[in-house]
């Protein structure tokens, strides 16, 4: 006698059927953007079913983001690879891979050996904390040197955009980005650089303003052309300035005193235009809107007005140009003015926009990206805030590691030589582990149309012989010296896969057990 | 004559009469073949059997070998996690016994936040017991009282056989470390046990009372985010709010000001927007004079709120509620960094930390009424713009703490959150009971030799529920050794031979593979009042199921 004590439509997994749901997602997942991993990996072109729109990416988070998956362990992953997006911003598809390349080793431990998954996690945990540790000695810091740091980001910026779209112009993206990133001061908040896409011409024609961009236009019939610019930069009501005091009613009984009223108003508007023009400026940037009155009043005082600059681009030409964000007008002492030497309008493509250049403190800055189509744009806007994204994580932890699967394969013989001396089952967790990261350079060589299994063993014999800089030379299909060939990869980066990666798998390594509930049917019945 | 039809009148009330194709009238009877009813022994027995199936699925989770469930929720939402109570409340189950379960695990929870899943596997436990003695044709309340009665004898011994941890204070911060170790040995952050464990502890340590013996709860906060890995965790001395500063171009830590001590905090449950009266009223306006005294109220108001903040002498302000754009910008252009929208509950607890007044008017602002604290300041995240805000406390009698947990998924970010909230729990339970118990169901084996002792002792059928009692609490240290790969029964008559040998109580399942099997030496330790409350609720539950004789499950609704 059985007795059914879930709910209708409740299904169950449990023990190995539940463990092989977990895998078998997991490992789907990390196959499927596997392809894309390195720099001769593949994009993939996603169509969305409800509407016509299409994305050509590379970009693991990307690609996992927008397929809908059902399975749990798969999710799992997703939201893996959606974490280092937000943190990192690049090592989406690394990060995936490696775990599932970790859970497809579980697996066979577990399936053939019988050996008991907490034992794989102890194992696993043994592994992780050597690798770790092997990366750490082998990071190499070179902040104190400016000369050379510039250089290590250049470099990191190229390896990150070698697997990129971008990777035609990857010296051109990589000056670029390096110093967008060095005008943002060790600040790591990317909202402060904008990219802004314009349709046609070449990626090649793609750059980094010297100044600063804000894609708005000055008022009608004001100069286009303003030099010495003192800026002060507003976020007030110039529409019409409401009595903000709540319930507040006009009540008049004649038209005369609606028409006194008007005045009133309008004395207003003037007066605080006039409170403005106290501060001795000549261009006035506002978040909301200004009408027609004010901006009139404005051309008159030879103040150059620019209207609705939003959140952000006050915020950043707050930050490029040095003055504060102003409300109220009452103090023109202490308040600081931007200042910037010449702005100009200025068209790009067919857009117009106002260039602020000479900046004083040029904390924010905007990047123009061209392409021929709107999928190419996107995706080089993707593969650029990666680098971006790698690049201010390396301004605070200015550690660098080896690309070209060199890191991987120290961490695997550090790995390999825990399992040594580690007793029990778990070692040959620990063995898994290394076997496990060494599939990321098989994986490369694999996309590049190499033979994987001589080349990585060539390179492993390399790096276990001592050779603690040999990586892939994927261009040219042979060993090389990463250093040499410039191939470097931020430390933060390959620590937070490999941690990342571990706990995943752990997590999925855990369960025994599934239970999905009703899915909810939004309401229909039955 | 026609015999009467002794058909079954159907329940009427539900019926509604409809029309054929032709018009002729029939009547329909809803739902009366969804009434079922279950009655006498075979409820009983598919009680038991439910009971049976869910404390099968969380069985598994049971010791630091356990393994964790995948809970997908209606919208596909992942809970991933071990903790027996968060299982069984997502699982959707049905039958009413299995609910039955499931509050248990919840009524445990709330009172003693740890060992929620033993205490399901126990009452399982028993009811398969007692179904046995219902087979053989003892009466359910029978064995109802006879368990009663062994659970007071489990618990008379479990009481003989604790170690009051207190007497010594430089040992107890040890002993408190190791059972909030136990604790989180089956759960995910055993990965970084001892951080997790020291986290707990000093958390409680940090915020209880030593007089009352009490750990206010409200005071620990915990917060988590994703990004980063379990190791970045830390124990935060103040709190932490999901907020940043008002205007970006405030500064993005508060020191405190020269020639003091601490940062000065102002917390104010008043907006700095024009006011708004609470009385329903209406301004009219007639004449243009008015409006432009109007006008020019609402702007002294605002310097006034500001000048107000400012005389107290607040170098931050925390407000509960918005800002006005103009606010926002003298608030800046005064130098007075300020948070808005601080939740009610934040807001306390930053009151409590930096020993200030929450202040409702500007007018009652003054300077006894800030808060101190030793700084303000932001922390990033990751590329996004992600922010915090970190009250850091300074030397204050009251203490708030908040644990910032961080993990690379947000699976592992939310079990790690439970398994924390565990941990805590175990703490307070030895602050306020300092008595520990053995685990590794220790404390179960020697529950069980002498409930089985007793037995012999008793008259009648009590022996069997005695003897049924004994075999149900080995049920705990024989899932612990099959979930650790161990061989239960020979691991159980180990445990038991050497127990009674050496009349003690501290031999436990080794299921970490250490090669001993005293407790004591491994420190793995319970509270007392857990372990007690396990035996009291289990009883107490089995007793309820085991007097339903009767169900009748009315027909549901189709949706």
């Amino acid at each position: 006698m059985s007795v059914q004590i879930f709910g209708d439509q409740v299904v169950e997994e449990r023990g190995e059927n539940a463990r092989m749901s977990a895998f078998v997602g997991a490992i789907a997942v990390a196959d499927l953007v596997k392809s894309t991993l390195g720099p001769k990996g593949m994009d993939k072109l996603l169509q969305s079913a409800s509407s016509d729109q299409s994305i050509v990416t590379n970009d693991g988070a990307t690609i996992l983001k927008s397929i809908p998956l059902d399975n749990p362990a798969a999710k799992v992953l997703v939201n893996l690879s959606k974490v280092q997006d937000d943190e990192i911003g690049d090592g989406t598809t690394s990060v995936t891979v490696l775990s599932g390349e970790l859970l497809r080793e579980a697996e066979k431990l577990i399936e053939q050996s019988k050996i008991h998954p907490q034992t794989v996690i102890e194992g696993y945990r043994i592994a992780s904390r050597a690798a770790l540790k092997a990366l750490e000695e082998v990071a190499v810091d070179n902040s104190k040197d400016p000369v050379k740091f510039r250089d290590d980001l250049v470099k990191i910026a190229k390896t990150t955009l070698s697997s990129k779209i971008l990777s035609q112009d990857k010296e051109q993206f990589a000056e670029l980005a390096t110093e967008a990133i060095l005008r943002l001061k060790g600040n790591t908040n990317l909202e402060h650089i904008q990219i802004i896409k314009i349709l046609g011409g070449n990626l090649e024609d793609s750059f980094l303003d010297d100044g600063f961009l804000l894609a708005k236009k000055f008022g009608t019939n004001q100069p286009k052309r303003v030099e010495n610019a003192k800026i002060l930069i507003a976020n007030t009501g110039l529409d019409s300035d409401k009595v903000k005091i709540f319930g507040t009613k006009f009540k008049s009984n004649s038209t005369s005193g609606i028409a006194q009223l008007e005045r009133a108003e309008r004395e207003r508007m003037k007066g605080k235009v006039e409170k403005i023009s106290k501060f001795g400026i000549n261009t006035f940037v506002n978040r909301q809107l200004i009408y027609d009155y004010p901006e009139q009043l404005f051309s008159d005082k030879g103040i150059n007005s620019v209207e609705h600059a939003d959140f952000e681009g006050v915020e950043r030409l707050a930050l490029a140009t040095g003055g504060d964000v102003v409300s109220t007008f009452d103090d023109p002492e202490h308040c600081r003015l931007g200042e910037c030497d010449l702005i100009e309008e200025i068209v790009i493509g067919e857009e117009t926009f106002l260039r602020f250049s000479g900046c004083k403190v040029r904390e924010a800055c905007s990047i123009v990206l061209r392409g021929a189509t709107l999928q190419v744009l996107d995706e080089a806007e993707r593969s650029l805030h990666d680098a971006l994204g790698v690049l201010s994580q390396t301004t605070r932890e200015p550690r660098t590691v080896l690309g070209g699967g060199c890191a991987e394969m120290v961490m695997s013989r550090a790995v390999d030589t825990a399992a040594q001396s580690t007793d029990g089952k778990r070692a040959m967790a620990v063995e898994a582990f290394a076997r496990a990261l060494r599939q990321l350079p098989t994986i490369l060589a694999d996309n590049a149309g190499l033979d994987s299994g001589e080349l990585v063993t060539r390179l492993r014999a390399a790096a276990y012989g001592g050779l603690s800089s040999a990586g892939l030379d994927l261009t040219r299909g042979e060993l090389g010296d990463m250093r040499e060939l410039g191939i470097v990869e931020s430390f933060t980066l390959k620590r937070a896969v490999v941690r990342a990666a571990a706990e995943a798998s752990e997590v999925l390594l855990r369960v025994d057990h599934v239970v999905r509930a009703r899915p909810r049917t939004a309401g229909r019945a039955q | 004559m026609a015999q009467p039809r002794t058909m079954d009148m159907p329940d009427l009330s539900n019926a509604i009469v409809a029309q054929d194709e032709m018009g002729r009238p029939f009547i329909i009877v809803r739902d009366q073949g969804n009434k079922q009813r279950q009655h006498g022994l075979e409820a009983k027995k598919s009680h038991i059997l439910a009971a049976r199936s869910v404390a099968s699925i969380i069985k598994t989770s049971l010791g630091p070998r356990g393994l964790d469930k995948i809970l997908i929720s209606p919208d596909g939402e992942i809970t991933i996690t071990n903790d027996g109570a968060t299982i069984l409340s997502q699982m959707e189950l049905e039958n009413e016994v299995a609910k039955l379960l499931v509050q248990l695990s919840k009524s445990q929870d709330d009172e003693i936040g740890d060992g929620t899943t033993g205490v399901v596997v126990l009452a399982s436990a028993l009811l398969d017991q007692a179904l046995e003695l219902i087979e053989k044709g003892i009466h359910p309340i029978k064995i109802a009282n006879g368990f009663d009665e062994a659970a007071k004898v489990a618990i008379r011994k479990l009481e003989g056989s604790t170690d009051d941890v207190a007497l010594n204070k430089s040992e107890f911060h040890e002993y408190l470390f190791k059972a909030a170790k136990t604790s989180l040995g089956s759960k995910i952050v055993s990965k970084t046990h001892d951080k997790f464990a020291n986290m707990a502890v000093d958390a409680v340590t940090a915020v209880m009372d030593e007089e009352r013996k009490d750990v206010q709860f409200d005071l620990i906060k915990l917060e988590g985010r994703v990004g980063g890995s379990l190791e970045e965790s830390s124990l935060i001395n103040g709190v932490i709010i999901d907020k940043d500063f008002s205007h970006p171009q405030m500064p993005k830590q508060v020191l405190p000001k020269e020639g003091e001590t601490g940062v000065k905090v102002a917390i104010l449950t008043c907006p700095f927007e024009p006011p708004k009266p609470k009385t329903k009223h209406k301004l009219d306006i007639s004449s243009v004079e008015e409006y432009q005294k109007l006008q020019n109220y609402e702007q002294d108001k605002f310097k006034e709120m500001i000048q107000y903040v400012k005389d107290s002498g607040a170098d931050v302000v925390i407000c509960q509620w918005g800002f006005d754009d103009e606010a926002n910008h003298l608030l800046l252009q005064n130098k007075l960094p300020a948070v808005r929208w601080v939740g009610g509950q934040e807001l306390e607890l930053i009151a409590i930390a930096t020993e200030g007044r929450i202040v409702p008017r500007f007018q009652d602002l003054s300077k006894e009424k800030l808060g101190t604290c030793k700084r303000v300041y932001e922390v990033e995240f990751g590329t996004t713009r992600d922010r915090m805000l970190v009250v850091e406390q300074g030397a204050t009698n009251s203490k708030t703490v908040t644990c910032f947990i961080r993990g690379s998924n947000k699976m592992i970010v939310d079990e790690a959150k439970r398994a924390l909230h565990d941990s805590l729990c175990v703490v307070r339970n030895l602050v306020k009971d300092s008595r520990v118990v053995y685990g590794g169901g220790a404390a179960e084996v020697t529950m069980s030799i002498a409930v089985s002792e007793e037995a012999d002792r008793q008259k009648g059928i009590d022996q069997y529920a005695f003897r049924a009692f004994a075999q149900a609490l080995d049920t705990i240290p024989m899932t612990l050794a099959e979930n650790s790969g161990l061989d239960p029964i020979e691991t159980l008559t180990t445990l038991k031979s050497k127990q009674i040998k050496e009349h003690t109580s501290v031999f436990g399942v080794d299921c970490l593979g250490k090669g001993s099997n005293n407790m004591k030496e491994l420190f793995v330790v319970d509270p007392f009042i857990g372990k007690k409350q396990q035996i009291l609720l289990a009883t107490q539950l089995c007793r309820m199921i085991l007097k339903i004789d009767n169900v009748i499950i009315s027909g549901k609704d189709a949706y």
